[in-house]
């Protein structure tokens, strides 16, 4: 079986992240790592590899600027086997419909009977890639999955709903995507780390992909964000002091201004 | 803070980027609670194992990880900086590895190293006894050929993972009476070997997340071809490994100095006297400054005994150097981190009063650090050659 993983290079969600001048999210100057909702992905991939048993191939897909690299090399030291970056000045700025237009052409071109996908990326946080890709494909899509099994052509999860569980099939080849609760990803090993090294990474352009640089970046971008704000710095907590007997009210009244009660 | 580090290899540094991403989810938050019940994480260990931690300076063809000890060195500090129990845990299955790997023969490390290296398996070492700690050689436990076995019979004195442990590097006599140096042999016994038996773990004052015990030998069979060299070598094995966990345990103390420091650093910043953050007032800041310069000492030192092992010349006198700059800079710094926390830094609380207890055990194991000075001394006695060596480019594949 041949899968395909995507996976998102992203700001460290530790460090001090910014914005550039035009509210894109700042990419190049700040610390970016491996999506973790995406190690989710990268670990489902692996563990359906272990399960097969036979020449199951993992190939991660990354779409980012330059050191997305680093996603790709850290998806490869967890254990996959292949590599592809997608890296295009054209591609700064694009919303998830181009973003998914390009995933969707560079899997195209990757023998593929499962593509994985993490539930959202944790800077943009939108969720929707997954269910572009599988309408771009033209496949099944069974996403949000809690815990997944492959058996032969079928993929079955579990959907945990607020109300209710869900099991859903699907025959491949689909898109699925898995949640935080599919279980912890694993760390890499030094051998992994060592291995990744000799492990084939191909560099792939828009023109590669044939993909008109005019149908993504900021540019065709459907959505913009107008303007971003700084959260603002916690404040200190309020301290209700009880000289009176008015402590009672002064705590009901602070919790009904918050809307707890 | 982590330390910023010079690393030969790019591998390396994804290396010591594995080894944090280890230590700040899964050693950090459990080291305050397993030290405080005097739990011994033998799954923590485990966890490094299946990364690959537990065999780092050992040959690829054995199942290692070949890196040098200036690369395997900093991965011991980093863990030492979160949890000295398990960079001493660490440092300690490498020392069981050692005369196996050095002095084994081919045959021996083909059927016994990939297991010990493999992660899955934990070491120890059993040197001193009860009568013989900084005088090894004072040792009785003997082990009497019996056919194609050796008897073991004896007791061993604080052995590190006493009772946990897979294998016992063991030290014992074959011949000879307590102080002669010539009849010590050097046994690798499996835990499960009939008679061998641990006494309840020592009460200590600190590292009670490492468990140390008396390893009892009572009529232990071994068969012959588990000794490590030739009878009568045992001594040298022995000694001859100290060199290298000395290495081990100088950096693991520069770790947990290094962990000391940040946190006395965090503190003074965010801690208010006379109107401003303590490490605003001079007479503070010096006094990290000084911690600052115990540490980045203790690492440099480690460092370049470290260069001089992995070029293959003789550093046996600056691993005590190391040994005794790191363990001793550390127990300073962990003291002077209580007192920039102040009464909070007494407490319980807080780690530091915790990091001292821990820093004392550094300059007693591995040979105390008067020990160290009389190795240092007899070396500048016999007068070391002042030799110029150039740098021999590592291979990196
Ligand atoms: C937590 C812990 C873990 C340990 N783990 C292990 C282990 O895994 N395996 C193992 O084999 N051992 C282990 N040890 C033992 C350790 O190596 C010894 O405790 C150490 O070598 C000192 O020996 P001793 O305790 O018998 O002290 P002694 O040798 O009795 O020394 C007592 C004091 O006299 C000083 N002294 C002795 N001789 C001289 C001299 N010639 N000149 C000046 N001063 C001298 C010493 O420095 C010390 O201050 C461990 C010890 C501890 C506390």
């Amino acid at each position: 079986m041949n899968i395909v993983v995507c996976v998102k290079y992203v700001p460290d969600a530790t460090a001090d992240r910014k914005f550039e001048d035009d509210n894109t999210v700042d990419r190049v100057g700040v610390d970016g790592l491996l999506s973790e909702l995406d190690e989710y992905a990268v670990e489902q991939a692996l563990q359906i590899k272990d399960k097969q048993a036979d020449d199951t191939e993992v190939t991660v897909l990354s779409v980012g600027p330059e050191n997305a690299t680093d996603a790709v090399r850290k998806a490869l030291q967890m254990g996959a086997d292949k590599g592809v970056h997608v890296v295009d000045d054209a591609i700064a700025g694009s919303d998830a419909l181009a973003t998914s237009l390009v995933l969707a052409e560079a899997i195209k071109k990757i023998p593929h009977d499962l593509v994985v996908c993490g539930m959202a990326s944790t800077d943009g946080g939108m969720g929707v890639v997954p269910a572009m890709l599988s309408e771009r494909l033209g496949v099944p899509g069974v996403t949000l999955g809690s815990e997944i099994s492959v058996e032969g052509e079928t993929v079955k999860i579990r959907r945990d709903g607020d109300a209710s569980t869900d099991t859903i099939e699907g025959s491949l080849p689909l898109v699925l995507s898995v949640t935080d609760q599919s279980g912890e990803a694993r760390y890499p090993s030094f051998k992994g780390i060592m291995a990744a090294k000799k492990k084939p990474v191909e560099t792939w352009s828009l023109s590669d992909l044939g993909v008109d640089a005019g149908s993504v970046g900021a540019g065709a971008a459907w959505s913009v964000v107008e303007s971003t704000d700084a959260r603002p710095p916690r404040t200190a907590g309020e301290i209700v002091t009880d000289e009176d007997g008015s402590g009672a009210k002064a705590l009901v009244d602070f919790l009904a201004s918050k809307k707890f009660i | 803070m982590p330390a910023s580090r010079v690393l030969p290899t790019e591998e390396a540094a994804d290396l010591i980027g594995l080894v944090r991403d280890l230590v700040t989810k899964e050693l950090a938050p459990r080291a305050a609670e397993a030290e405080a019940t005097e739990t011994f994480p033998r799954d923590v260990f485990r966890l490094l194992g299946r990364a690959g931690l537990l065999g780092l300076p050992y040959p690829e063809e054995y199942g290692g990880g070949a890196q040098p000890y200036e690369v395997y060195l900093q991965v011991l500090e980093e863990i030492g900086a979160a949890w000295s129990s398990v960079g001493v845990g660490v440092s300690v299955h490498a020392l069981s590895c050692f005369g196996l790997a050095t002095r084994g023969t081919e045959e021996q490390r083909q059927k016994f190293l990939p297991d010990m290296l493999g992660g899955d398996l934990l070491g120890a070492y059993c040197l001193s006894e009860p009568q013989a700690g900084s005088d090894p050689a004072a040792m009785s436990t003997r082990a009497r050929r019996d056919g194609d076995d050796y008897v073991l019979d004896g007791a061993k004195a604080w052995t590190t993972h006493g009772g946990h442990a897979d294998f016992y590097k063991v030290m014992a006599r074959t011949s000879g009476e307590p102080g002669d140096r010539a009849g010590i042999s050097c046994f690798l016994v499996p835990a499960d070997a009939a008679g061998l038996t641990a006494d309840a773990p020592e009460k200590k004052m600190g590292l009670t997340g490492s468990a140390t015990a008396t390893m009892r030998f009572d009529g232990v069979r071994v068969p012959a071809e588990r000794r490590l060299g030739e009878e009568g070598e045992g001594l040298k094995i022995a000694l001859a490994g100290l060199d290298s966990g000395r290495l081990g345990i100088a950096a693991v103390a520069t770790g947990l100095a290094q962990g000391a420091l940040d946190q006395a650093v965090a503190y003074a910043q965010e801690r208010e006297t006379f109107g401003r953050a303590i490490i605003d007032h001079q007479g503070l800041a010096f006094v990290l400054a000084d911690m600052e310069a115990a540490v980045e000492t203790a690492r440099a030192t480690y460092l370049a005994a470290a260069r001089r092992k992995d070029q293959g010349l003789p550093f046996s006198t600056q691993a005590s150097v190391a040994k005794l700059v790191a363990t001793d800079n550390a127990m300073k710094v962990t003291t002077d981190a209580v007192q920039v926390l102040g009464g909070y830094g007494y407490t319980r609380d807080f780690p530091v009063e915790r990091y001292m207890r821990e820093a004392k055990v550094m300059q007693i194991f591995e040979g105390t650090n008067q020990i160290q000075r009389m190795v240092i001394g007899r070396a500048l006695a016999k007068g070391a050659p002042a030799t110029l060596h150039v740098t021999q480019q590592q291979e990196t594949s």
